[in-house]
């Protein structure tokens, strides 16, 4: 088992600069500039700038410094746009905001999804089944930036039950409209997978087993359905928490929320290099050790995989 | 996948059962599947509307999406759905103004064309390229189909849309045809991969068969083979999965669009409507919730569709 | 005395196809300490004969119809829910066919036995604990101490068996239900199998409804047999009886097609045709199409359920002649 982290850690490296010359590489060879806007910059401003922030040097020397930098202290540098913000301080500050939707609406997702799913499963074919896939189908066809809106015209524009947007803190009433407008797709695939999976589940020999050994009906369910009829969910976490990444980009968007997702767009949207890299990699560092987290769980949860 | 020959249940019975093929087979069930048949309609509806929509309005109301109207500053305004300039009831506008007074039903229309184009196209690149690498690296095996799918491992590990996302912000075309096809691009290697997993699997358990051999005893050359013989027998999942990417592909490139990246004016998608829509959305929330529900009643359908599309061909496959 | 008593028992599944009579009229009885054999084909129903009895048939989309299945002078079909299950494992034990998927894959093997105990017994952790390498030990598990918090998949398949009979026999029930212990074993684990379940039935006095199509099993292990078609019982009669004097053609057809290894066969022999498809039923003798003494009135009537001794009976219109010929 031990081994087997290690390799993943292993690769894990690798990867990660490899995304970040990816990265590097598109920014470089994009055309244009952090600082060029509207206008055209007068030429001695423009060779003053390029020197300040090193541009001026030849391209294998800038990608050196930054890699250099990176490997050695963890340094992403300056943000271009917000003077004198170290990359890694705007990380810091707004992680706990990403962190918190995210998390938030990740656990809504599961709680909401599996319990759904399993009463649909439990009750397959009835009217409560046909209505909570219907709803979980059309959970998956909503795209978030609508739904978040429609939310907030309904709740917040006509009901006045909630504030509209704008970071309040944890915990905050602002909290709960782009956590549910984050969580609401993945609410639907979980609900889905896990009817799936229980479906299956409760169709096996092992499941007939437990009856005739005169388990009550809920013991079969706990105790031994549901711990398999679970494992396509545990499965999709890995893909569900990068798109999580990529919901979270448009739900602080709509919101206004000051996270990690908006100041990457915000970020692309004005070249500013360092902070662009900054976030990337960060984002791709979280992605792979939650993956790893996810198939060391999924391996503690299905003994068959486990002596490999 | 060929015809199966006539086949006897039963001794003593005079009836001879007729076999069919997997298509007629597949097709049959999926008829019977009620939602993906709504599914199916409700899609080439759109589709149809979408193509021939923004033509017909050209014709009955002078409308273009793009036509903004001058002289007339009343006109210049958005108005709700079914209402004239002056309030009252009328049918010019049923799904009611932007801000510059141009028609959205024209608009939302014609964001479909884009839309919907965007999704079948970025899907067939992904398809392209994903089935030939699943198969060749399938056929091949071995050292060099470790590689590629060790490849396609650490892929799937990468943050894609960051990546995507990165892409489009630094590289702006500067024809909006241009974008369309960064956006293909862009969008089409996003899902590939898992299409080629789903290739390679299927060729695995294909290349032993025996038609294989017979067409190796013959002569037959590799890529022939791959591309003749072993693709077209994985068709089945190949195409539910593509009916299954094209409406995840769709969100992506509206959201995209809704982030400024995607599609440029003047062209429009769903997503960069949403995106216009939903500046104004406590004054005139009708600006987003046409193109909103469009899409999701779209998208919805399409979904119901590819279910109904996987029951049919192969139950097994049903994962989520 | 009499432990079990099945009377007029059906079974019916509602599918696509139609209505399936699985079990339509099934009656037999068992005597405490015997073992009852029950011989058929694949679909001739009676594995859906022992699901019934414990009441875990599927439903939807199977349905108990109709009949009695009394045990020890209560029917189990009228009892409530909680009533049956505590009988299930407590009483009346089964165990399954395929021991690779009847045991839960996640569970350790332990734990699986403890819960019978716990449940049907009121045993502690500790207590269930020991009574499980208990039984692990008397069913041949070696190195049972340490086995004991293995998961399934760590075992061979007849490893895996063994540890559901003893998971079965955990409480001590009075009947174990075995469906087709041996058919997923390789021939000599069977062999095995087989001589466990006698040797534990002889200890602990349980009596045994062992079903399977093997006439072999069923000659060296059972003291009563029925042999069922069609979801109905064509013969029953004690083992010895059936095999030395079959009443029935179908069972004549399955006993010769048991090959015998001294005799000098040119072709082995087959009982023509196929089972039948028990959702579309022609009237009359449900195997008229396959008889080799089939007649016009076979085909038209159905056959009835003849008394050929007080402790044997035969469906079949001319049971007589073939019991006598």
């Amino acid at each position: 088992m031990v081994r087997f982290i290690i390799r993943r850690l292993l690769i894990t490296i690798p990867t990660i600069l490899v995304v970040i010359t990816i990265t590097w590489g598109l920014i470089k060879l994009a055309p244009g500039n952090f600082y060029s806007g509207e206008k055209r910059l007068p030429p001695a401003i423009e060779k003053n700038i390029r020197e300040k922030y090193g541009l001026d040097k030849p391209w294998y020397q800038q990608y050196g410094k930054t890699m250099w930098n990176i490997v050695r202290h963890l340094d992403f540098g300056t943000s271009l746009r917000y003077e004198g913000q170290s990359v890694n301080t705007i990380i810091q500050r707004s992680l706990p905001v990403s962190a918190a939707v995210g998390i938030l609406a990740y656990l809504l997702a599961l709680v909401v999804g599996i319990t759904i799913g399993s009463i649909a499963a439990l009750k397959q074919n009835s009217r409560w089944d046909y209505a909570s896939m219907a709803l979980a189908m059309l959970g998956i066809s909503i795209p978030n930036f609508v739904l978040g809106p429609i939310l907030v015209l309904v709740f917040s524009l006509t009901l006045y039950w909630l504030p509209p947007s704008r970071w309040g803190g944890f915990p905050s009433w602002n909290l709960i409209l782009p956590v549910i407008t984050l969580s609401a797709i993945y609410m639907a695939y979980i609900a889905r997978l896990t009817r799936a999976g229980m479906l299956e589940v409760l169709r096996s020999d092992y499941i007939r087993t437990a009856r005739a050994k005169g388990l009550s009906e809920k013991d079969v369910i706990i105790k031994h359905a549901l711990r398999g009829g679970l494992m396509p969910v545990v499965s999709f976490t890995g893909p569900t928490l990068a798109f999580l990444l990529t919901g979270t980009v448009v739900v602080e968007r709509i919101f206004s929320l000051p996270g990690l997702g908006n100041y990457f767009i915000q970020a692309s949207l004005n070249r500013d290099e360092p902070l662009i890299i900054g976030i990337v990699a960060f984002i791709a560092i979280a992605l792979l050790i939650m993956n790893l987290l996810v198939d060391i769980v999924y391996a503690y949860l299905d003994p068959r995989v486990r002596y490999q | 996948m060929q015809p199966e020959p006539e086949i006897q249940t039963e001794l003593g019975h005079d009836e001879f059962i007729k076999g069919t093929s997997l298509w007629r087979d597949a097709w049959r069930r999926l008829l019977k599947n009620k939602l993906a048949v709504f599914g199916l309609v409700v899609v080439i509806l759109i589709t149809l509307a979408s193509i021939t929509g923004p033509t017909i309005i050209k014709r009955t109301f002078g409308f273009t999406p793009d036509y903004i109207p001058t002289g007339d500053m009343k006109l210049v305004r958005s108005f709700p759905p079914f209402k004239g300039p002056d309030g009252e009831f009328s049918w010019t506008h049923p799904m009611g103004t932007d801000n510059a007074g141009r028609d959205q039903l024209a608009r939302v229309l014609q964001g479909g064309q884009i839309s919907l184009f965007v999704g079948v196209i970025a899907t067939l690149v992904s398809l392209i390229i994903g089935v030939s690498y699943g198969a060749i690296s399938g056929y091949v095996g071995g050292r060099v189909d470790n590689l590629m799918m060790r490849i396609v491992d650490v892929l799937y590990s990468l943050p894609y849309v960051i990546l995507v996302i990165v892409l489009l912000s630094m590289f702006r075309s500067q024809t909006p045809r241009g974008q369309l096809i960064l956006l293909f691009v862009a969008l089409g290697s996003v899902s590939w991969l898992t299409m080629a997993r789903i290739v390679r699997g299927q060729v695995l358990s294909l290349k032993n068969q025996e038609f294989v051999l017979a067409a190796r005893a013959t002569g037959v050359s590799a890529p022939r083979i791959i591309f003749r013989h072993l693709v077209p027998n994985t068709l089945g999942p190949v195409i539910v999965y593509a009916t299954l990417t094209i409406p995840q592909i769709m969100l992506t490139e509206a959201f995209l669009s809704f982030l400024g990246l995607g599609v440029q004016a003047p062209l429009a998608s769903w997503g960069s409507l949403a995106a216009d829509g939903i500046q104004n959305i406590a004054i005139f929330p009708w600006q987003l919730i046409f193109p909103g529900v469009t899409m999701a009643l779209t998208l919805f359908s399409l979904n119901f569709l590819g279910d109904g599309l996987r029951d049919a061909l192969d139950p097994q496959m049903r994962t989520i | 005395m009499i432990l079990l008593e099945v009377k007029d028992l059906r079974t019916y599944f509602e599918t696509d196809d139609g209505l399936v009579k699985a079990v339509d009229g099934i009656s037999f009885q068992l005597q405490r300490g015997e073992t009852l054999g029950i011989v058929g084909e694949s679909g001739s129903g009676k594995s859906v004969t022992n699901l019934s009895i414990l009441r875990l048939v599927p439903d939807p989309p199977g349905k108990i119809a109709g009949g009695e299945v009394i045990f020890n002078g209560q029917d189990i079909l009228l009892l409530p829910s909680d009533a049956v299950r505590k009988i299930r494992g407590r009483r009346i034990a089964m165990i399954f066919q395929d021991p690779m998927t009847s045991l839960n894959p996640f569970m350790k093997i332990s734990r699986q036995l403890m819960e019978m105990t716990q449940l049907h017994l009121g045993h502690t952790k500790a207590q269930a604990y020991e009574h499980a390498v208990k039984m692990l030990e008397t069913v041949g598990i070696p190195d049972a101490r340490t086995r004991a918090d293995s998961y399934p998949h760590e075992f061979s398949g007849g490893m895996r068996q063994r540890v559901m009979i003893a998971m079965a026999l955990s409480c001590e029930p009075e009947l174990l239900i075995a469906d087709e212990p041996t058919t997923a074993l390789d021939v000599t684990i069977q062999a095995q199998i087989l001589e466990l379940i006698k040797k534990l039935k002889q200890e602990t006095g349980t009596s045994v409804i062992l079903i399977t199509h093997d006439l072999g099993i069923v000659a060296g292990m059972t003291d009563h047999v029925i042999v069922m078609y069609a979801g109905k019982i064509f013969e029953q009669a004690k083992t010895k009886e059936l095999f030395a004097r079959p009443g029935n053609p179908y069972t004549k057809g399955l006993l010769r097609s048991v090959p015998d290894p001294t005799a000098e066969q040119g072709k082995l022999y087959q009982i023509p045709g196929l089972p039948p498809d028990v959702a579309h039923l022609k009237p009359g003798c449900p195997f008229a199409e396959r008889c080799e003494r089939a007649e016009e009135i076979c085909r038209r009537e159905f056959p009835p359920f003849v008394e050929l001794t007080p402790d044997h009976h035969s469906l079949c219109h001319f049971a007589n002649e073939v019991y006598g010929g």
